[in-house]
């Protein structure tokens, strides 16, 4: 693979490595193909022949992602689940990047209090406040979609705050004075010079906060419950084998097939910037 | 320039610190005061002192049961996910022909949600089991493997790509010097390479700690805690006495607050210990 294209040649030790690699890619990459392989078998022969290639009687076709999306609503999940985690996102590197630059940049009691206030919030499990939250959620009438992004926006407001405020700090105050002197306001001023250069620290905190979003399953669980119309896909998948015991397991395979699909697009596309937002998040949380 | 941006106070944080307050203030001080009460609803809390905690501590409750099968977990989830992954990081800094490829593969699991990839392996592994008339939740010790092996599979890629950063950042003129000198690869991967690269091990064994400890998707969707919740973790005990037995609620708000707790003191140990091992640079 590749090696024509290579310019030095690799030693012994070094292809003995590189098929230890491609043994282990084929380990990494066993329990997503052997969904996908399943997804197009029958119900039966899922649990009597799991391993093989489906042909003849076993293969099925897309019958089973037909079941799984009709008879769970999976089509609406897929939607709601991209409807909250970009409202939420969306909230979340706009008001909080805000708030890190006032704390930043007004220094006062309140100030220092709001910041270790943001960075408690980042230690808390989710246990401790759900059963709360989720009450304080039904009273206010937060139980659907735009409730929700509220809530992710109060609940992932401490790590932002803590990582825009990191970076507020390293921009030279010069540079805004100089736009206060031309005589802009504090919103021209945030908007027109500091939000273009927290850019960088944006796409790592929209990065980190859209995983969690989207992968999250307690608190729209809680929040807006399995009756309504507005499940996200960690709920379905969710719903779909742990409540009722009729399990379908090749539907069950297509649609856990289908709610990889989205994350492993959105991860080639953008891989860049998403192993380096990652892993700035990693070193300053 | 602060006393102009003063004045818009309410316009830079107004809409965080609502969000705030309804998400975390309001239900964290609420939920420590609850941990004192007996309640099943917000609404019909009274106050009965410690009696919750002393619940805790029942055997009936499962607490100590799951704190147990969760410290047993991490400790052998931070051990085997931080020694593959750095030797998964050595083998990728040695310029190797499709790094990259290589790179994309090992940290594509981490994306994908727990729940997800939760019964991605349910699935697996039972069909594996099946050829042997068994299932996941025959014992628990299969699920307690099962979980390891699904937390070295998504986190092993995540903390390569750490290691990898920290493997670059030693210096190349350290390592000639100690081949000069010598040293066999094992010395200069044990007396230059590891204390060079402690920051990232410190990083990585606190993501690893936090992550396995508080770890609830998985645990539910590999086992849900069965046979007989002898596979479940903190988290999904404290979720099974909230919304599993009536009259319980109290115990569940009082078992959360020891985990978090908890999970405060381990973490801050954690940085402290490892801090002092880093090399100064």
């Amino acid at each position: 693979m590749g090696s024509k294209k290579a310019k030095q040649k690799m030693s012994m030790g070094q292809w003995g490595i590189f098929c230890l690699l491609c043994v282990l890619v084929v380990v990494f990459l066993y329990p997503i193909l052997f969904i996908i392989i399943n997804s197009f078998k029958g119900k039966f022969f899922i649990s009597k022949d799991p391993f093989s290639i489906p042909s003849g009687d076993a293969f099925v076709g897309i019958t089973n992602y037909v079941t799984g999306l009709t008879k769970t609503g999976f089509l609406s999940a897929i939607g709601w689940s991209f409807f909250i985690t970009i409202i939420s996102v969306g909230l979340i590197v706009l008001f909080t990047s805000m708030t890190a630059y006032y704390i930043t940049r007004v220094q006062s009691k309140i100030s220092t209090a709001l910041y270790y206030v943001f960075v408690f919030s980042m230690v808390v499990p989710f246990q401790m406040v759900m059963f709360t939250m989720s009450s304080l959620a039904d009273k206010l009438r937060l139980n659907n979609p735009i409730g929700m992004c509220l809530l992710y926006l109060g609940f992932g407001a401490g790590l932002s705050v803590f990582m825009f405020s990191g970076f507020v700090k390293s921009i030279p105050l010069e540079i805004e004075e100089a736009s206060m002197i031309d005589g802009c306001n504090p919103l021209q001023n945030y908007f027109g010079v500091v939000f273009p250069i927290l850019k960088p620290t944006a796409i790592t905190v929209a990065i980190l906060q859209a995983m969690w979003v989207w992968n999250d399953y307690l608190l729209p669980y809680l929040v807006i419950g399995l009756s309504t119309n507005y499940k996200t896909i960690p709920v379905v998948v969710q719903m779909l084998v742990g409540s009722n015991g009729n399990k379908d397991m090749g539907a069950m395979m297509a649609m856990l097939v289908l709610a990889i699909v989205p994350i492993v697009i959105f991860y080639l596309t953008c891989q860049k910037y998403i192993i380096e937002g990652v892993v700035a998040g990693a070193v300053k949380g | 320039m602060q006393k102009t941006l003063k004045k818009y106070f309410l316009i830079f944080t107004l809409p965080t610190l609502i969000a705030f307050c309804l998400a975390f203030v309001i239900p964290f001080i609420l939920g420590v005061y609850l941990s004192f009460c007996k309640f099943t609803t917000v609404d019909n809390a009274t106050f009965n002192g410690i009696s919750n905690y002393i619940n805790v501590f029942d055997s009936t409750s499962g607490f100590l049961a799951a704190l147990g099968f969760t410290i047993k977990f991490v400790i052998v989830a931070i051990i085997s996910i931080n020694v593959l992954a750095f030797a998964l990081a050595l083998l990728l800094t040695k310029k190797i022909k499709g790094t990259n490829v290589f790179r994309t593969v090992f940290f594509m699991p981490n994306l994908i949600g727990g729940i997800v990839l939760g019964y991605t392996w349910q699935q697996m592994l039972n069909a594996i089991l099946l050829q042997y008339e068994k299932t996941l939740i025959s014992s628990p010790t299969y699920g307690y493997w099962g979980l390891i092996l699904l937390m070295n599979w998504q986190m092993i890629g995540y903390m390569m790509i750490i290691y990898i950063a920290g493997l670059q950042n030693v210096p190349t003129d350290l390592l000639e010097a100690a081949k000069i000198d010598g040293a066999t690869s094992i010395q200069t991967l044990f007396k230059v390479t590891i204390p060079m690269v402690m920051p990232s091990i410190t990083i990585c064994t606190f993501l690893t700690l936090s992550n396995s400890f508080k770890l609830y998707d998985q645990n539910l969707a590999l086992t849900a805690g069965a046979p007989g919740h002898k596979t479940e973790m903190v988290a999904l005990n404290i979720v099974n006495s909230f919304y599993g037995r009536t009259g319980f609620e109290g115990v569940g708000q009082a078992k959360a607050l020891i985990f978090f707790v908890i999970v405060a003191l381990v973490g801050l140990m954690q940085v402290v210990f490892t801090r002092k091992r880093e090399v100064e640079q």
